[in-house]
This record gives C-alpha cells, structure tokens and sequence, in this order.
C-alpha cells in the first residue's frame, strides 16, 4: 500500500479551470468542478482525495499557482 | 487518514513563491506565461538575489510581468529591451539583469537589438517565450508562425510564397560569439518545467559570472489564439511545434576568445 499520503488545496477563486492539473496528476486525484467561482471558472478540486500521493505535479503545471501541496509519511 | 490530518503546515511540501506577488494574473487560462513567471520567481528566491535583480519586460502579452514578481522592473519599447538590458547592465554591473521578450517582441521588431546584444556579448540573460503567434493584438501571424499554421492574417495557413519561411532565431543567435549558452526547452508537462527550472538557473548563472548573454527560448502555447483548449494547445505543440522548434542545449560552453580573431 502507499506509504505516503498527500493533499492538495487549490485556492478556488484564484483558479482559472484550464485542466492542465487534472492531466498532470498521475493519481487522477483531481477533477474539475461543475460549480464555478466568482469569475465563472470550474474550478479544480480532489474527486478522489485518498488517491493523492502529494508528488506536486499539478502544482507544478498550475499556471496560477493556486495550488499547495502538503504530503505525509504513513 | 483523513484530509484535514494531512493539511497542517509542518507537512507543505509546496506553496506559492514569496516572490510572486498576490495579484491575480491577466493572462488566459492555461497560458505558459503564469508557468515561466512562477519558474523565475523560484529561481530567484532560490538564488537569494531578489534585491540586485532587474528585469526588462516587453511589449506584448508579458507587458505587466512588473505586476506579478516581486522585483525591479523597466519597461522598454516594443523590441527594445535588450538595448535597455545593456544600458542597465553597463551601468549596474553588480546587478542582474534579464529580459523577459515573446516571439512578436524578440523575433520581430527587435530582431536587430537581440543580435546585436548578443554579438556584442552583453552580461544579461533572455527569457524568450515562443507562442507562434502574436497573442496580445489577436492572433496574428508572427515570424514564428509554422507552415501552413492558421492565425489572423493566414486564414487559409502560412504560405511560403506569400508569407516566407517561419524565423529559428534561437539557432541564429547559437551562431553568435558573444552568447555563452543557448537553449530551447518547454513547459507542457512537470518533467519539462524541471528541467526548464535548471536551464533558467543556469542563464541567471552565466548572468552573475558575466560570462556574455546567456538565451532560453520556452516554446510555449497561446490556446486562445490557437483556438483550443489548454491541453490540446500542449499536444498540438508536442505534435507540430517540437518537431521544428525541437528542444535540447543548442550551445553550452562560453563566448568566444576575443584570440580567436585576430587578423593577419
């Protein structure tokens, strides 16, 4: 079993729902909302949060940085 | 374990850079502008060399990177900016100095101040994003532009007839003694960031050890003007844009010994 867990919090009105961190995550940890923000994006979130191993990749990709990553060792 | 336990600041493993500033960016969704911007301000945090760094912004869609990083900044003329660069780096020689130019600056208007900067061998590094198109005025055609790519101005794709031949500048500019490290890289996947992280430090490096102009061209997407969706604007670059633009080291070594040519 995975023996790191991770999370992710993406800062909702700060994203813009361009997907490029549901392709990066090698997990499919995140999806994209069906409700928007202020901005009317559809923001990202974690559709399977017990997936996420905290490898920072979609933070990585996020062209707005809106996304932190915290992981830990189980 | 549930989520909550996860997300406590002793376990963050990766946060925004200090160095970006909290305003939101203008740019489209998904544009690789917001990447390179977050590549340069880790760099910097990194290097620790926030206070004796000034970039020179272009005109184009970068035109208000002063507003995201935290740093000095000057504004140059549309195409002028590595003429701005060798001013302040003349002046400043203590300070960092690095341009920040798109396709339509550099490739364009300011093709003759780009050579001349880097035949001349000017202390400075070039950030060069490379979109193939003119993203701020609305998708025209750029000197970038692929054969046969539809922008604006090409409705029915560039035609070399009509249009002449798309500009590999980078190549041009690996010709050029005063330039100590060329290189093309990209930012469609975290693997590419990497290793676009490592070859910014190393222009920024070269910048410090005033070993001549150091030139990192990012082949990046404008999906709005490619009129596509972020990840298919990253597939229809890998696809059509690496096979003409590929990425790798173009020169890695230092400018050329002023030995080297000497006349008989």
């Amino acid at each position: 079993m995975a023996k790191v867990r991770g999370a992710v919090v993406v800062d909702n009105e700060e994203c813009k729902g361009c997907g490029l961190c549901v392709v990066a995550c090698p997990h499919d940890v995140l999806g994209q909302n069906k409700q928007v923000n202020s901005r009317g994006y559809h923001f990202s979130f974690m559709k399977n949060p017990e997936n996420c191993i905290g490898c920072s990749n979609c933070a990585i990709v996020c062209p707005d940085t809106c996304i932190t990553v915290y992981r830990v060792k189980i | 374990m549930d989520v909550k336990d996860i997300i406590k600041p002793e376990n963050l493993v990766y946060e925004k850079p200090g160095m970006l500033t909290a305003n939101t960016m203008h740019y489209c969704p998904g544009c690789s502008h917001g990447v390179v911007h977050k590549l340069i301000a880790e760099i910097i945090e990194d290097l620790g060399i926030q206070e004796k760094t000034i970039g020179v912004a272009p005109v184009g869609c970068s035109v208000f990177a002063y507003n995201y990083i935290d740093i000095d900044w000057q504004e140059a003329a549309h195409g002028r900016a590595p003429a701005l660069a060798t001013g302040i780096s003349r002046t400043n020689p203590d300070k960092i100095v690095f341009t920040y130019q798109g396709d339509g600056d550099l490739a364009s208007i300011g093709t003759a101040e780009i050579m001349h900067a880097c035949n001349r061998g000017e202390n400075f590094a070039v950030i060069f994003i490379n979109n193939g198109i003119y993203g701020m005025t609305g998708g025209q055609m750029a000197p970038t532009t692929l054969l046969g790519q539809v922008t604006a101005t090409t409705p029915y794709g560039r035609d070399a007839e009509r249009n002449g031949y798309p500009l590999k500048i980078t190549e041009l500019i690996a010709q050029l003694p005063g330039t100590s490290y060329v290189t093309r890289q990209s930012v469609h996947t975290p693997a590419a960031i990497r290793r676009c992280k490592k070859a910014i430090t190393k222009a920024f490096e070269a910048a410090m050890d005033k070993k001549g102009t150091s030139f990192v061209e990012v082949v990046s997407t404008c999906n709005m003007n490619w009129k596509m969706t972020p990840v298919q604007a990253n597939q229809w670059m890998e696809e059509n844009m690496f096979p003409f633009y590929p990425p790798g080291d173009i020169k890695d070594g230092s400018k050329a010994d002023p030995a080297s040519f000497k006349q008989n």
